[in-house]
């Protein structure tokens, strides 16, 4: 397996010799005795926006589950920048500065949009701060700040979905099935928003099931297949491996 | 006029200390979603040490209640969050209120346990400032009753600030929808449930000392006067605390008021009593439909049927052991363990109700109590007596459950709890039934010319009824209604999808249930040669549900192991004062420690066993497998036997993930 090489062209690349912002060694994760990830090793290179893709049951929720701590890894290593966090819970990688924007609608629907955004102030960020900076950048959110975010369009729950977990300023976001449940055109204005995202220099994973508008903002992308990812490379290298895996021939 | 006010103002003051408890049930409620059925009972321990410290210890009144309050109370708390409702909080409606009952019951025995009642010590707690008071529209009011009207207050504004204007107020109201989510905005999800057990925990311990003083200091008045909260939460439908308020506030003046009419006569003396309870009933009827959320399922551990030829065999080879071994026990033990066959049939009842279909009923010996009235009254050795019993307790049933027929488990338990009460206060007390106090007589039931006299024939025919029974129970399990109990439990929002009319299904599983408790009656009352209402208390009801649970609610066998349970524990305790406590604090232990594995000890047992005796045929032989877990193809005969070990699949909402 190819491991995924600094990108030197990126704008906002590490120097070399900083350790990427998140490796995957050899982990494994189970439901029970069901084993889901059987191996997965990857790196996402700092600042870069690694596209996960794969077919459903691939196990590609469940690495997210897993490197956000919301799951435990029953064997192998999880780097966040060079530091050992695998069983760090997901409160404290979340200040640490990885944060995931769940599958479905990462909200609590019966809070304000407004309040929704003060609860991101756990991350350690000063509120006043977060909700500048939400609202600068999701102006519809800030029509609806005393709204309750149940009452909100899909759309704009995903939206503050997002601006919540920017409000954590992290190092690594985690985006789960972004598209889930949206029309195109939405979805098409959301990924436009995780490239600006990306351009200011924070780290993305992105899960998708539905590769293209994934793979329009990635720098890489790898595919998952059976608990394990079974390919790397540039987006375009990529879509040739998806066509065989989805539609006959074996990975 | 004077009249009047002053019963005014007694009714503010218990519609005060009823909102200051009521909404501490609110707040750990909306914020955790555990419906605590022990928040009565941390009043009364918070009453106990308050007069610990106060009256036994001597320590000045403030200095007592800083210690109560901030030291008790968030201590009591955190153990409570650590190790119940963690546990608790994602568990199914019925594993929950079986959880929260058995601290319920735990918390009494405890206290009977550390205070027991049989000193000379008589224990009372006086009002804050005695006797004095000040003048208001022409009445005397106490100091006391000031003093608690702001509590309820400063309590109303402290929450509402704290829930709306803080972060960790906010957060947990956000806990409720997902307490994951809170831990990936960074939050410490664990931090914030605590947090909520404290400032509950705190709310129960005031309304128990203000209220201390007026009921005494005693294991149950304390424990179900905060019960009476319940009705008033309901009215803000367990979420809004200004509703709550109201309804304390109505409830304490109906209370004031009642007795005003008392003096009139008007009312009979029951009824004063019996409001809360009434009122909690009535609310419970217009309660509106509770949507049923979609993609929840929430699987327990199913327990194993056993196939119908194993079953037969088990049942005949059981009946004849029992009945050799009753054969060597002496008339009173002959007496004690026809009462444990009886508490049996009742547990059959139970397991149809509770360990197939997941529902609870706080009052399964109230029906128990109707079965043995109807017998008496007809005063007959005819079967057909037994089987009148049966059909009424089963009416009563069907009539219990209609109201609230449209409501999910919690209220229904709530609705059953409410049901034993009013029996206990209107029904068994009056003249047509047993009169206050009263006690009528049974005759045997006689068949075909035998009259059962002799106590170990009698034995052998309830042994009869409860393999019969038991067995009828597990031909239900294995058909299409035992199926359907199952997926409703599982999943009343797949099963709404399938087009089953769930209403009218669980009236019928009630009723039916209700049916099987009568009967169990009209043995108690053949057996016993008499009923009184003393044996069929409503609060009987719980050690009851908690004894089948505990030895496994959802197998015939735990059913039986269950009525040995009930009948050997009161006994046992009887032998020593050390042992005071000793039923509930087992019974609720170990519903606290066991009933995330509705299976029981039965199945622990079992498991056991088949270390030492690896393929022993046993009755209702249980296994723990998921709810989730593929089923073995229904085959005649037996069942794979490797199919016994399929691990805990792990099912969303399960908590396990």
């Amino acid at each position: 397996m190819t491991q995924v090489e600094h990108d030197h062209n990126h704008n906002h690349a590490a120097p070399r010799s900083a350790p990427p912002i998140l490796e995957l060694i050899n982990v494994h994760a189970a439901y029970g005795r069901i084993e889901v990830l059987r191996g997965v090793d990857l790196t996402v290179p700092r600042g870069a926006v690694l596209a996960l893709l794969g077919a459903n049951g691939a196990g590609k929720t469940t690495l997210l589950r897993v490197i956000s701590g919301l799951m435990e890894p029953t064997e192998g290593d999880i780097h966040l920048g060079g530091m050992h966090v695998s069983g760090a819970s997901p409160d404290a990688l979340t200040r640490a500065g990885v944060t995931m924007v769940p599958e479905g609608r990462g909200v609590f629907p019966n809070l304000t949009v407004e309040e929704n955004l003060w609860l991101g102030s756990y991350s350690g960020r000063h509120v006043d701060k977060i909700l500048t900076e939400a609202y600068h950048r999701f102006p519809r959110l800030k029509e609806r700040r005393r709204q309750l975010a149940g009452s909100l369009s899909g759309g704009e729950q995903q939206m503050l979905s997002l601006a919540r977990a920017l409000a954590a300023d992290p190092a690594l976001l985690l985006l789960d099935e972004l598209s889930m449940g949206l029309a195109p055109l939405i979805v098409e204005s959301l990924y436009d928003r995780v490239a600006e995202i990306a351009e200011q220099g924070v780290s993305i994973l992105v899960v998708e099931q539905f590769a293209s508008s994934a793979l329009r903002v990635a720098d890489y992308a790898a595919v998952m297949h059976g608990g394990r990812v079974v390919a790397t490379g540039e987006p375009d290298e990529i879509e040739s491996v998806l066509t065989e895996l989805y539609f006959g021939g074996t990975a | 006029m004077d009249v009047f006010v002053s019963y005014t103002i007694y009714g503010l003051f218990f519609g005060a200390a009823y909102a200051i408890a009521a909404s501490g049930l609110v707040l750990t409620y909306t914020t955790t979603r555990v419906f605590n059925l022990a928040h009565g009972a941390t009043s009364m321990v918070a009453a106990f040490v308050f007069w610990q410290l106060h009256v036994d210890k001597g320590m000045p009144t403030w200095a007592a209640i800083l210690l109560v309050l901030f030291v008790f109370a968030p201590l009591y708390g955190i153990v409570l969050e650590r190790l119940v409702m963690r546990r608790v909080s994602d568990a199914p409606v019925g594993v929950m209120l079986v959880m929260t009952l058995g601290l319920f019951l735990f918390l009494i025995g405890i206290a009977q346990q550390i205070w027991p009642s049989n000193t000379s010590k008589y224990r009372y707690v006086t009002q804050f400032f005695g006797t004095k008071s000040f003048p208001v529209f022409g009445v005397q009011m106490y100091y006391h009753y000031l003093i608690t009207i702001i509590a309820a207050a400063a309590c109303a504004a402290g929450l509402y600030v704290m829930l709306n204007r803080t972060r960790i107020g906010t957060a947990m109201r956000a806990a409720v929808d997902n307490r994951e989510l809170l831990q990936l905005f960074g939050a410490n999800s664990n931090r914030v449930s605590i947090l909520s057990w404290i400032i509950g925990s705190q709310m129960a311990a005031v309304a128990g000392i203000l209220l201390v003083a007026k009921t005494g200091l005693d294991y149950y008045q304390l424990t179900f006067l905060v019960i009476n909260a319940f009705a008033a939460a309901m009215l803000g439908r367990l979420r809004s605390l200004p509703f709550t308020y109201l309804g304390s506030i109505l409830l304490g003046l109906a209370i004031g008021y009642s007795q005003y009419v008392h003096g009139s006569e008007l009312l009979e003396n029951g009824l004063q009593f019996a409001l809360p309870t009434l009122m909690l009933f009535l609310i419970l009827i217009f309660v509106p439909e509770v949507r049923l959320r979609v993609g929840q399922v929430k699987g327990v551990l199913a327990a194993n049927v056993p196939s119908a030829r194993r079953a037969l065999t088990t049942g005949v080879v059981f009946f004849f052991l029992a009945l050799f071994v009753t054969e060597l026990l002496n008339p009173t033990n002959t007496l004690r363990f026809g009462e444990a066959l009886v508490f049996g049939i009742t547990m059959l009842s139970l397991v149809l109700l509770t360990g197939y279909g997941g529902y609870v009923s706080l009052s399964q010996l109230t029906f128990v109590g109707v079965g043995a009235a109807v017998v008496c009254k007809f005063n007959t050795s005819s079967p057909v007596a037994i089987l009148v019993a049966v059909l009424i307790t089963a009416g009563v049933g069907a009539a219990v459950a209609l109201p609230v027929l449209r409501l999910t488990g919690l209220y229904l338990a709530l609705a059953t709890m409410a049901f034993g009460q009013l029996m206990d206060y209107l029904v068994f007390n009056a003249s047509f039934m047993f009169g206050f106090g009263g006690k009528i007589n049974a005759k045997r039931v006689s068949l075909f010319g035998y009259d059962f006299s002799d106590t170990t024939s009698y034995v052998a025919l309830e042994l009869a009824v409860f393999v019969l029974l038991g067995l009828g129970l597990l031909t239900i399990r294995r058909g299409a209604v035992g199926r359907l109990l199952i997926a409703l439990r599982d999943s009343p929002a797949a099963c709404a999808t399938l087009g089953l009319n769930q209403r009218w299904f669980r009236v019928a599983v009630f009723s039916v249930s209700a049916g099987v408790a009568g009967l169990a009656g009209a043995l108690m009352a053949g057996l016993q040669g008499y009923a009184a209402p003393g044996d069929y208390k409503e609060f009987q009801s719980l050690p009851l549900l908690l004894a089948a649970a505990v030895a496994g609610i959802t197998t015939v066998s735990g059913a039986f192991a269950g009525g040995l349970l009930l009948m050997l524990l009161p006994v046992l305790a009887a032998t020593s004062t050390a042992l005071s406590g000793l039923e509930f604090l087992v019974l609720g232990g170990g519903a606290i420690l066991l009933a995330r594995d509705p299976n029981g000890l039965v199945n622990l047992f079992y498991r056991g066993m088949r270390a030492v005796v690896p393929r022993m045929p046993v009755p209702g032989w249980v296994t723990q497998r998921a709810a989730s877990a593929p089923k073995p193809a229904e085959v005649d005969g037996e069942e794979d036997e490797d199919l016994d070990e399929i691990p805990e699949a792990q099912v969303a909402g399960h908590g396990v993930a």
